[in-house]
């Protein structure tokens, strides 16, 4: 129980980190100052988030283990994130597009959350669902500009969205970890956030005049541990500076 | 436990009224609506704050502001960050509406209003240099978590507006 709640938290939080750093690569790299505050703000709220969940992640195992060693100091085939969150942000419309495929999602699991009879993960879920209504908002209104403002923005927002697509289902697998926790009652059943996903993500899509993918193949792999090709360079530059100067703060 | 009310013991509220927000200094932490309880015991004050975002970086600040605050009046205190109930906007008073126009920033509205500043781009945000309502949503992200950036078309100010939060 113990170790399914310590898995079972950081596969919830480890979304939220993963996310929040590559957003926070754009802090002074943004497209324009607006969308660089927006990128940062968010990344700043999902951080946010994270520092609770690792908090009480810390708790729960005890032997020392602290918000910053659980950040920090994990390796690779420890990070439980699922695969969209770790892709690059090749463009502006990657960015939005891999926020927007993970909103939708992170609303509709919060807002189970919040029924959690843990309740510090109720407590937690019912403070980020505000933030994140906010990150909804904004990626669906930049998913419809970018595919309803011209040819070229049509076109980077579709292959973004065409790209990203992949990654999409594993949203909805769920890990031992989970399932043990859907069966206490504490943890959310994400299979059944399906069908809600892809309707309000076509709903948005189709008022950008973004085509649908019809690819039926998908990856996943992140919530067991097994990432991509990019989430070493990544972890490379977040983890440097806690190796660099080991015990550092946040 | 989730503590809907407030459990302030008034010795301790003039004190605390003297702690203000960093980042909105003209904002008092009680006017914000931050601080949950403060309670003595045994000469040692137990003082519950509850963030306004979840990253707001302010409230490691606060809660050394606050426990410098009471040292002065001579007392030792343990500050706990507590989650539930979140805190919501309807939770700043009226003196700290007040406060934040003055300072240039505009109050939030109710829930309903503020979608339709930010979804349906109404133009229903005083400008605090102004007072024109002809004003304008630039970003729904601001300078701080909890603000977003509007212009007013009338005297042409750049300001910030505090977000509903419920």
């Amino acid at each position: 129980m113990k170790h399914n709640l310590y898995r079972y938290i950081l596969g919830i939080a480890d979304n939220s980190l993963i996310l929040g750093q590559r957003l926070g690569e754009l802090c002074g790299h943004g497209p324009n100052l607006e969308t660089d505050i927006a990128c940062t703000n968010m990344s700043l709220d999902l951080l946010g988030q994270v520092r609770s969940y690792y908090q009480y992640a810390a708790k729960i195992k005890g032997e020392g283990a602290s918000e910053d060693s659980i950040a920090f100091l994990r390796k690779e085939r420890e990070y439980y994130n699922v695969l969209l969150v770790e892709q690059p942000n090749t463009d502006f419309g990657y960015t939005m597009a891999r926020q927007f495929l993970f909103d939708v999602y992170h609303l509709l699991f919060l807002t189970e959350l919040q029924k959690s009879s843990d309740l510090t993960l109720s407590a937690i879920a019912t403070k980020s669902i505000k933030e994140v209504s906010y990150h909804q908002r904004f990626s669906s209104d930049w998913i419809k500009r970018l595919g309803d403002g011209t040819e070229e923005s049509n076109t980077r927002i579709q292959t973004a969205i065409n790209d990203l697509w992949t990654y999409t289902d594993e949203l909805f697998y769920l890990t031992d970890a989970d399932k043990a926790m859907v069966e206490e009652g504490i943890g959310v059943d994400v299979a059944t956030l399906k069908d809600a996903y892809y309707k309000t993500v076509s709903e948005v899509l189709e008022e950008a005049r973004i085509e649908i993918p019809e690819s039926k193949y998908f990856q996943k792999g992140g919530k067991q541990g097994i990432h991509t090709e990019h989430m070493g360079y990544l972890l490379a530059d977040m983890q440097y500076m806690q190796r660099a100067y080991p015990n550092m703060e946040w | 436990m989730v503590e809907e009310q407030q459990h302030i013991d008034e010795i301790l509220i003039p004190i605390l009224e003297q702690v203000s927000d960093p980042e909105i200094p003209v904002l008092s932490i009680m006017d914000m609506g931050v601080v949950r309880s403060a309670i003595i015991e045994n000469n040692l004050v137990k003082v519950k704050i509850t963030p306004t975002y979840s990253g707001c970086p302010a409230m490691d600040v606060i809660g050394d502001d606050i426990k410098a605050a009471l040292k002065k009046a001579g007392y030792e205190s343990e500050i706990e960050l507590i989650l539930a109930p979140a805190w919501t906007t309807d939770w700043i008073t009226p003196r700290g509406r007040k406060a934040l126009e003055a300072y240039g920033i505009a109050a939030p509205l109710e829930a309903e209003a503020d979608k339709d500043v930010l979804l349906h781009g109404k133009r229903i945000v005083k400008c605090p240099q102004c007072g024109s309502t002809n004003t304008r949503l630039v970003s729904q992200f601001g300078s701080t978590a909890c603000k977003a950036q509007f212009q007013c078309d009338d005297c042409h100010e750049p300001f910030d507006y505090f977000k509903c939060l419920k």
